[in-house]
């Protein structure tokens, strides 16, 4: 009886768990595998083991196409990430902070106004967003991607930050005002160090988002010295793609890289972060 | 008076002083002066000129490219939406059948929504329904010899899309999960002593106690997908190759905004874009009172 209940419950549970995720990651694996074997042996020895094992294409791949190399792509990616993961946490913050804890005049129409912006198309600020870069000069500089987020423009982070800040205590608010501190100490003496984790979950996936997206950047960057790691893989795939394979998955791989190192790390995190916030992706 | 309304709300307003600048420059301004532009012939390098409905006609009477374009986007919402959110309800309910490792196998289906919107898996994507791809390769393998290449056949590029974003099935998953911990087990107690039979107890408990979740995810996701982007781009290029089969809508809208510099026309799209949203959306929520379930 209870052997038939561990079986069954194999059956359905574990089998269907395990098979599925072996799929899932099939394709992932197929391409970390076909990037350590020699170009003509990709379609050919399609074990996930590779039969002969080598670095050519880490190292052939890695000089990109022209004259510039990945190492200028990720320096970029790195550089853009950074500054926006600084714009986010700062600004972000103090919203939320004036949202969670201050009474003040239009608050609920203020707070309704930044919940609608996080269901807001991109597209439908698009074109004058774009305009008013290009008459700024802004064009082909990573200042687009990089000025809006030093305006709180990334409602979900405000949204989370606030949810996190209303399960604070206000009594600490209180016992420090008492103790003399004003609004802005109490922001960044007591808020922001107990805000930690919703502010770590705001850089996590800000860096993911930031580095993962395409679009903003095809938009804005035009010249492939000023490149991030996703417009120098989609030159590179423009330029070798037919010819190949095995630089194009090794590139491809490595630039899953960080966001999988990243999601090790905070994967505790990451997944909380879904689960009560609801946040995208 | 407005000094003690300074004294009083000064402080308040100064905290909120990047976001108020930053949602009038970024965002509020530009949705009204997109709205202007719909209704002008505008380009980068010529001031706009109105021409009044002249785009939004256009493109519903003369632009076959546009209606391709929407038919398109329905598609895949209408087709990819509903079979993500089922993947990721039956897997968030196997998972939550209390196994050893749920921790470990939760975080490995959420790892296709991390990578998913990046240009490196829809390389992959690619080449592994290329050709000579792995799905040709495991067709063989169960005796199917296929030479076809499932991203330059029009009748299949838009599937291999939607399977793209149904394989991200991970974030909506653990919205699932932790939905289901939060039905009381006293119901399924309950049900049980009245005989209640699986398939009841999930039509009867178990979807209306996770129906405000479903109601999250179904909107998110659906507002999500209608701006795909990135995977159409790199597989099918900015024209939605081959034959206009994967031309998304945005993709529509950059080639015409940026490519064609239809900046007018574009701002038109956009905000034919913004009023369906808005209007699907209000539709979820309409008929949400009569399918979506609260306690209290």
């Amino acid at each position: 009886m209870k052997e038939n209940s561990l079986m069954k419950k194999f059956l359905l549970v574990y089998l269907p768990v395990i098979l599925g995720a072996l799929i899932m990651f099939y394709p992932l694996v197929w391409m970390v595998s076909s990037s350590f074997k020699p170009e003509l042996m990709i379609f050919k020895d399609l074990g996930i083991w590779p039969k002969q094992f080598t670095l050519d294409n880490y190292i052939d791949g890695w000089s990109g196409a022209g004259r510039i190399s990945f190492s200028t792509y990720y320096l970029n990616t790195f550089l853009i990430v950074l500054l926006v993961i600084i714009g986010n946490m700062i600004t972000c913050s103090m919203t939320a902070y004036a949202f969670a804890r201050f009474k003040f005049p239009l608050k609920n129409i203020l707070f309704s106004l930044m919940l609608a912006t996080m269901m807001l198309p991109v597209h439908a600020v698009l074109i004058p967003q774009y305009t008013i870069f290009y008459n700024l000069g802004w064009t082909n500089s990573y200042l687009p991607l990089i000025i809006p987020k030093f305006f709180a423009t990334d409602a979900f982070f405000i949204f989370l930050i606030v949810q996190f800040i209303r399960g604070l205590p206000s009594q600490l608010d209180e016992a420090a005002t008492i103790d003399g501190c004003n609004k802005f100490d109490i922001y960044y003496k007591i808020i922001i160090p107990l805000c930690t984790p919703a502010l770590v979950t705001t850089a996590i996936f800000t860096c993911i988002w930031t580095y993962n997206d395409f679009f903003s950047q095809l938009l804005y960057i035009s010249e492939p010295k000023k490149y991030t790691v996703s417009l120098g893989l989609k030159l590179f795939l423009d330029s070798t793609g037919q010819s190949s394979f095995g630089q194009l998955f090794a590139m491809s791989s490595l630039s899953l890289l960080p966001v999988t190192i990243f999601f090790i790390m905070f994967q505790k995190l990451l997944v909380e972060g879904v689960a009560t916030s609801g946040i995208k992706a | 008076m407005i000094k003690t309304f300074f004294k009083r709300y000064g402080t308040s307003y100064a905290f909120l002083l990047p976001w108020i600048f930053g949602i009038l420059i970024f965002t509020l301004i530009p949705i009204l002066v997109s709205l202007y532009y719909s209704f002008t012939d505008f380009g980068l390098f010529k001031k706009p000129e109105w021409i009044g409905m002249t785009n939004y006609i256009e493109m519903f009477t003369r632009d076959a490219r546009y209606i391709k374009s929407i038919k398109v986007t329905a598609i895949y919402v209408a087709v990819g939406v509903p079979l993500k959110l089922a993947f990721a309800l039956l897997l968030a309910m196997i998972l939550n059948k209390g196994m050893r490792g749920l921790v470990f196998f939760r975080a490995v289906y959420y790892v296709p929504s991390l990578l998913g919107g990046s240009v490196a898996v829809a390389i992959l994507w690619r080449q592994v329904f290329g050709q000579s791809g792995v799905v040709n390769h495991l067709l063989g393998l169960i005796g199917i010899r296929s030479t076809t290449s499932w991203i330059a056949h029009p009748d299949y590029t838009l599937g291999v899309l939607i399977a793209l974003m149904v394989w991200q099935f991970g974030s909506s998953m653990i919205i699932f999960l932790a939905g289901l911990k939060q039905v009381p087990i006293a119901l399924y107690e309950a049900a049980d002593i009245d005989g209640a039979k699986g398939v009841s107890k999930f039509f009867r408990i178990t979807l209306p106690m996770i129906s405000p979740v479903i109601l999250f995810n179904l909107v998110m996701q659906t507002i999500q997908s209608f701006q795909v982007f990135t995977p159409a781009y790199i597989i099918g290029g900015p024209e939605g190759k081959p034959l206009d089969s994967i031309l998304f809508y945005t993709l529509y809208l950059y080639t015409q905004g940026f490519s064609r510099l239809q900046m007018g026309y574009a701002s038109a799209m956009a905000w034919m874009l913004l009023i369906v949203t808005a209007l699907i959306t209000g539709l979820i929520f309409l008929t949400a009172k009569n399918w979506v379930f609260y306690e209290d």
